[in-house]
Parts: C-alpha cells; sequence; structure tokens
C-alpha cells in the first residue's frame, strides 16, 4: 500500500468532561474515498473537524503526507502533549479542504469572488489567474453561468456545488466533507451527489461524512462506522453495508432502511 | 398674540452658517478619528489578550459611563494643566467627541462583529486564512452593513451632543444662536431657526443613510474589491 496521505493516531476529542472521540487510528492512502457513518452524536463532525484542526485534538496526533503535525510539549506531571502554532495549522487547512453542511458561503461576495477569495487572499494569486482558475472551478460544477450572483439569489444545491469550487480552487490534496446534502431539499441532492461522484471519478481523497447510504455504497472504497468516538466497523461498502458483522451497525443501518422502498 | 419676525435672524444668516460650518467640523473630526478609534478599541476588546482587551474595556466603558460635559470641562480646564498645552476650545472638543464616540463606536463594532455566524468564520479559515485576514475579509465587511442603522443613530447622538462645546466658548450653532438672540432681542425666532437647521442637516443624513443601506441590499450584497 501506497504511504498514507493522512494517518490519525489514538485521536481524542474532550469538550470539557464529555469525551466524544475515543481514540481514532485510520490511515488514508492517496485516492481511497471513505464514507463516515454513525448516529447522531457519535462524534463523525468532531472527527472531521479535528484533521482540519477547526477543533485542536485533545489528544493523540495526525500525520500529513508523512509528516506528523504540531510539536511536543511536556507537561507538568511528565506527559506529553501536542501543540499547534497558527501559522502550521494554516498551511495545512490550505491542503485539506472542507465542505460544510451549511455551505457558508461568504453572502457579501459573488459566486465566482468567493472561489476567488481563498486563491487571492491566502495565495496571493494576481487577480485575473485567479478569475480564470475560480471560473474553470465553477465550471467543472456546472455553473459557469452563475458566476456573478450573489449567494442570495442561489438555490441550496447550487450554493453547496459553489462551495465544492471554493475548496477546488486551493488544490486540497484531501477534501473533507461534512454530510453536504442534509440540509438540501430531497430534489436538489441529486446535483451535488453528481458532483461529488465526478471529482471521485477523477481519484480525489476524500472523507465523507453521510447518510446517503446507496452513494456511499457506489463511490466509497471503504467504509467506517463511528459509534461512541470510535471506529466500530470498517471495510469495504459491500462488508459493511450489506454484511455488516457487529450488532451496533446491523442496527444503525436496520434503522435507515425502515422507511426505503 | 406673539408677532413672529425672522428679519433680525435673516440679518445675522452669516454668524449662524458660521456657527453651522464650526457644528459640522467638530461632528466631523470626531467622526474621522472615532470611527476608527472605535474599530480598534472593539478588535483589542474582542482579541482575547487580556493585556489588550482589559485596557480598551476600561476606555469604553469608561467614556460610556461619564457625562459628556464632565469629560469636556476635563480635557479643556484640567488637561492643559497636566501637560501645559495650550488648549483652544476646538482642540478641546475635538479630542473629547474623538476619543467618547470612539467609546460607543467601539461597542457598535463589537455587536457587529459578533453578530455574523461561527460559520463565517469557519469557512474562512478552512481555506487557510489568518484570524486577521478573516476579520478584515469576511467578517467585517459583513459586520459593518449590519451596523449602518446603530452607526447612524450613534452619528446623530454625536452631533446633537456636540451643542455642549458652547460651554466652553466654541463658537458652534448653539452658541452662535445665543449670541444673536442676546444681540436681538428674539429668542423665539433665532432658536426656533437653530432646530430648524439641526433637523434638516440630521434628516439629510438620515436619508443618505438609508439610500446606502439600499443600495447595499438591492445588489445582494457587494463590496469593493
Ligand atoms: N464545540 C462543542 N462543544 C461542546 N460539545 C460539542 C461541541 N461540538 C460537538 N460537541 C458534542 O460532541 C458530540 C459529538 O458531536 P458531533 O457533531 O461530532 O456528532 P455527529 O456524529 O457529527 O452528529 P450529527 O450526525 O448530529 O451531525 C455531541 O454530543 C455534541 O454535543
Ligand atoms: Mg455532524
Amino acid at each position: 500500500m501506497a504511504e498514507p496521505l493522512l494517518r490519525t493516531i489514538g485521536l481524542r476529542k474532550s469538550f470539557g468532561e464529555r469525551e466524544v472521540l475515543r481514540g481514532i487510528d485510520l490511515s488514508v492512502a492517496p485516492g481511497e474515498r471513505i464514507a463516515i457513518l454513525g448516529a447522531s452524536g457519535s462524534g463523525k463532525s468532531t472527527f472531521l473537524r479535528c484533521l482540519n484542526f477547526m477543533e485542536i485534538p485533545t489528544a493523540g496526533s495526525v500525520e500529513l503526507g508523512g509528516r506528523m503535525l504540531g510539536a511536543e510539549r511536556k507537561r507538568r506531571d511528565g506527559g506529553i502533549d501536542r501543540v499547534y502554532a497558527e501559522p502550521e495549522l494554516t498551511r495545512v487547512r490550505q491542503r485539506v479542504g472542507m465542505v460544510f453542511q451549511q455551505f457558508n458561503l461568504f453572502p457579501h461576495m459573488t459566486a465566482l469572488e468567493n472561489v476567488m477569495e481563498g486563491l487571492r487572499t491566502v495565495k496571493g494569486v494576481k487577480a485575473p489567474a485567479a478569475r480564470e482558475r475560480a471560473m474553470a472551478e465553477l465550471a467543472r460544477v456546472g455553473l459557469a453561468d452563475h458566476a456573478e450572483q450573489y449567494p442570495a439569489r442561489l438555490s441550496g444545491g447550487q450554493k453547496q456545488r459553489v462551495a465544492i469550487a471554493r475548496a477546488l480552487a486551493m488544490d486540497p490534496e484531501l477534501l473533507l466533507f461534512d454530510e453536504p446534502t442534509s440540509a438540501l431539499d430531497p430534489e436538489l441532492v441529486g446535483e451535488v451527489l453528481g458532483v461529488i461522484r465526478s471529482l471521485a471519478e477523477e481519484g480525489r481523497t476524500m472523507l465523507l461524512v453521510t447518510h446517503e447510504l446507496g452513494f456511499a455504497y457506489h463511490v466509497a472504497t471503504r467504509v467506517i462506522f463511528i459509534a461512541d468516538g470510535e471506529i466500530h466497523e470498517s471495510g469495504t461498502p459491500d462488508e459493511v453495508l450489506k454484511h455488516p458483522q457487529r450488532e451496533r451497525t446491523q442496527a444503525f443501518l436496520a434503522r435507515h432502511r425502515e422507511f426505503s422502498l | 398674540m406673539y408677532r413672529w419676525d425672522f428679519l433680525p435672524v435673516l440679518a445675522n444668516a452669516d454668524l449662524l452658517l458660521q456657527g453651522l460650518v464650526n457644528t459640522l467640523a467638530v461632528t466631523g473630526t470626531a467622526l474621522a478619528f472615532g470611527i476608527p478609534l472605535g474599530l480598534a478599541l472593539a478588535l483589542a476588546r474582542l482579541s482575547g489578550r487580556r493585556w489588550l482587551a482589559w485596557p480598551a474595556g476600561f476606555v469604553i466603558e469608561f467614556f460610556r459611563t461619564t457625562p459628556p460635559l464632565v469629560q469636556l470641562f476635563w480635557f479643556f480646564f484640567a488637561l492643559p494643566v497636566l501637560i501645559r498645552v495650550e488648549m483652544t476650545p476646538f482642540m478641546a472638543a475635538a479630542l473629547t467627541f474623538s476619543i467618547q464616540s470612539a467609546a460607543f463606536f467601539a461597542e457598535v463594532f463589537r455587536g457587529g462583529i459578533v453578530s455574523i455566524e461561527r460559520g463565517q468564520w469557519e469557512a474562512a479559515r478552512a481555506l487557510g486564512m489568518t484570524p486577521p485576514q478573516s476579520m478584515r475579509r469576511i467578517i467585517l465587511p459583513q459586520a459593518v452593513k449590519r451596523m449602518i442603522p446603530a452607526f447612524m443613530e450613534r452619528a446623530i447622538e454625536l452631533m446633537k451632543t456636540t451643542t455642549l462645546v458652547a460651554t466652553v466658548s466654541y463658537a458652534d450653532l448653539l452658541f452662535q444662536a445665543n449670541e444673536i438672540a442676546q444681540k436681538t432681542f428674539r429668542p423665539l425666532e433665532v432658536f426656533t431657526v437653530a432646530a430648524g437647521i439641526y433637523f434638516t442637516v440630521i434628516l439629510l443624513f438620515s436619508l443618505m443613510a438609508r439610500q446606502l443601506e439600499r443600495r447595499l441590499a438591492v445588489s445582494g450584497e457587494s463590496t469593493v474589491h
């Protein structure tokens, strides 16, 4: 197997007393597409958010491209903490793109300006080149003709596609999707999933939290089921979704299928 | 029945006009310094660094809770004793109202900044923006737009508060009106006209602000690149 693009080792995260992630070990090879399933509150979002350091892990470590992030610091009691400097996290976030459930487009900018923003402000790309690149990304998600629209004028599906283009413009090595279609009306889910599938076909590496089991089955190369802040079951889509071994996975899938056709 | 006679006021129109110019000069100076200083105070208070947040908070609260007249007297009568500078009425007025309005604008800025959804910060950070970049490019432009009504409110309040400068013999609109009233024995007419001038100027400003708000709303949301 190729050297992992991303690896988490014993990743833990607590909010005060509440331990949400209890030691997650996951290795992501280049080109892998991992679907993350789990009940509400099981820690799926927290896990994704630890990978681009929107949340700082309480313990454990993250390796990106073979390099361990952060620096060690001795605690008074002799234990060791990892500390993360803001400049390093800023660089990591450029390499790990994120797409949010609520899109979080910048409402004061047009679709085009949204996509250009990271190029201009973070990468310092000159306006003409940034514009060209942003237009190409908008075209890729099928929104070239909406470039001058403000987010308020776009449908939910269009907003999410702009958000995907915005993330892609930064050339991320890894893409994180946190329930990208959960805030959408059912008839708009397809257009967003279509874009994500086309990215999968390009061989991009991605982690996707989703409740769309069918999509996970067809697009993911691996599925992991998180329960109580741990990876409870992991395997190919066929193994986890069709032949789950563990009881909680089976129960979760049964609940999801209860009302399907 | 009182017989109105505006002719004496008209004869002194140049004095009133000069008063208006002086009022606008103090208000304009206070805005020009107060807004950037207010932003700086707000950012310091929100910085999360105690050595910045605490002094900023103190300045803000101090100038919001002490009467403006006391501040004006302090800058005009007390400060020159301390640092031995000649304080003109204009300097004292400009200094007082710059800092005082900065304290109020700081709270307006802070309110606008904290009203922006967390998701906006997250989207900016997720692109790799530093906190200052996120503030400048994403948060502030949206916050300022939301602040326009509160901001206008403060600016109007400021213009009205500047009437206090008459107490240190700065020849603002109210001071001039008072002079004319004593000279002509026509206080009713003079102060009616003075009130009318304040009303007109402030109304014009509000209409302009309303217009600006509407423009920003129509274009979706536009910021200049
Ligand atoms: N910033 C926070 N402060 C305190 N508790 C938090 C915070 N973020 C998440 N939590 C808690 O951590 C737990 C896991 O949350 P998380 O959002 O990761 O779950 P999830 O699996 O994504 O759930 P969902 O399917 O509802 O999105 C929840 O109990 C949540 O209340
Ligand atoms: Mg979640």
